[in-house]
């Protein structure tokens, strides 16, 4: 059986798909999942041919716009989106890089005023050989991709 | 953000610069003009720079201008846990223009996003410093007669060293060579040495101050602080690698100039002071010119 099909299928609405299965709290965390209140479907250590272990989610009757969704890209270049109407994929899209992003992320420096008051993050999206950076526009220190952590 | 602050040397076009070190040189040929006499000024210094601070409020004082403000944070509504945004905001209200210095970095960024004045950048932490590079600009090109093609010695702490990194940028776009000299632990960091072969910049680096000293136009110096080591026998091993000596000044060129953004320990001998290619003093005094003519640009009254 196809890894989607183990997860409740739904009639219209949008499915992220791809999504490495230790991206998945991540993911969870930066759409802000806990604001959406139709159904919501998430699976997670489906097989997966290209990674092994992928996760899914599927949020009915929600349409977020790609502005809103590309901010998937930070954490998962690969993860596809879906938009379902009866019960079919009518458009498949991958998640692009935003150019800028903020809110969601910290910025790495203790000493950045983003640290030490209440002031929005704010960085430009910088792709090193495939690897998100995030350059931080009050401090200019570089959060490197391994060290993104939410914001919250 | 409003146009005019001046947050970081980047901010600032290749004209802009160029308008104010005319502007300069023509304070320093004739500082008495009172172009500043219906300006309020404020000087809001989070954190203690003696130095910096006395520097812009001589400038303000010069051209005529008022300065409100406070030298320390301590003695200031911050001391009662006022917000720097509800400072920014109350001040920007009776001020015509804001001077500021504070030890968070990106500060100085985020109050010229809520200012409804310019800001200028007076030291945000260790992040931008963006009125010293101005006066080593100027400095450079009053000692050398124009910005264009120099071969330009960086010696100390490359590292952690924000008026070194922002003089590098600034002077990227004048066709320099540089040659960095430093301990192996305080290097230049790869952004910067990406940003160069981005450039197309010539660079070498060095671990010992020697006779290549003799093709420098500039030399910049700065400290080399023990902080920066994790291990203080490292500090003891390198920390007189990096002294200028007179003796040492023997077969430079003639148009050298050295300088340094003080204060000094002991990176530059003593002995070196009376050299006339010691420019170190003449260069914080050029700080007063540049910083009067940075404010006459912003306010627009020059
Ligand atoms: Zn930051």
């Amino acid at each position: 059986m196809k890894g989607e099909l183990k997860v409740k299928a739904i009639e219209k609405g949008t499915v992220i798909d791809h999504i490495k299965a230790e991206n998945l709290f991540k993911i969870i965390s930066i759409i802000e999942i806990e604001n959406i209140d139709t159904q919501i479907f998430i699976g997670s250590n489906l097989d997966s041919k290209k990674y092994g272990k992928k996760a899914i989610i599927k949020i009915a009757d929600r349409f977020p716009s790609m502005d809103d969704i590309n901010k998937i890209a930070l954490i998962d270049s690969n993860a596809v989106i879906n938009i379902i109407r009866d019960f079919k994929v009518v458009e498949k899209k991958k998640v692009e890089l935003p150019e800028t992003i903020t809110t969601y992320f910290k910025c790495i420096n203790p000493h950045c005023i983003t640290n030490n008051e209440n002031v929005e993050t704010k960085f430009k999206v910088i792709n090193k050989d495939g690897n998100v950076n995030l350059k931080c526009y009050y401090c200019d220190k570089i959060t490197g991709h391994n060290n993104l952590v939410i914001k919250r | 953000m409003n146009r005019k602050s001046l947050i970081s040397i980047m901010d600032y076009s290749k004209e802009d610069i160029f308008k104010i070190l005319d502007l300069a040189e023509e304070f320093q040929n004739n500082p008495k003009q009172r172009l500043l006499e219906n300006f309020v000024i404020a000087s809001l210094f989070f954190e203690p720079s003696t130095r910096t601070r006395l520097s812009f409020e001589s400038a303000i004082q010069k051209l005529g201008g008022k300065v409100v403000g406070f030298s320390e944070a301590a003695n200031s509504s911050v001391a009662k846990g006022e917000s720097l945004k509800d400072t920014i905001l109350t001040v920007s209200n009776y001020s015509d223009l804001i001077i500021m210095r504070h030890p968070i970095e990106g500060s100085a960024r985020y109050a010229s996003e809520i200012s409804s004045t310019p800001i200028i950048n007076a030291g945000d932490g260790a992040n931008q410093h963006p009125t010293q590079c101005l006066l080593d600009l100027y400095s450079i090109r009053k000692t050398q007669g124009s910005l264009e093609n120099l071969n330009i010695f960086l010696v100390g702490d490359l590292k952690y060293g924000r008026t070194v990194h922002s003089l590098l940028m600034a002077m990227s776009d004048f066709n320099p060579s540089f040659n960095f000299v430093s301990p192996q632990q305080l290097r230049l960091p790869q952004e910067y040495k990406d940003f160069l072969n981005e450039k197309e910049i010539e660079y070498y680096e060095h671990d010992k101050l020697d006779e290549n000293i003799k093709y420098a136009d500039i030399i910049y110096v700065t400290r080399v602080q023990k902080e920066r080591f994790s291990d203080p026998v490292e500090y003891e091993k390198v920390k007189n690698a990096y002294v200028l000596k007179n003796k040492m000044l023997e077969e430079t060129k003639d148009n050298l100039r050295i300088l340094h953004p003080l204060p000094r320990v002991n990176e530059i001998d003593i002995d070196v002071d009376a050299n006339p290619k010691a420019y170190y003093f003449k260069q914080a005094e050029n700080g007063v010119y540049v910083r009067m003519a940075l404010i006459c640009h912003i306010l627009g009254v020059k």
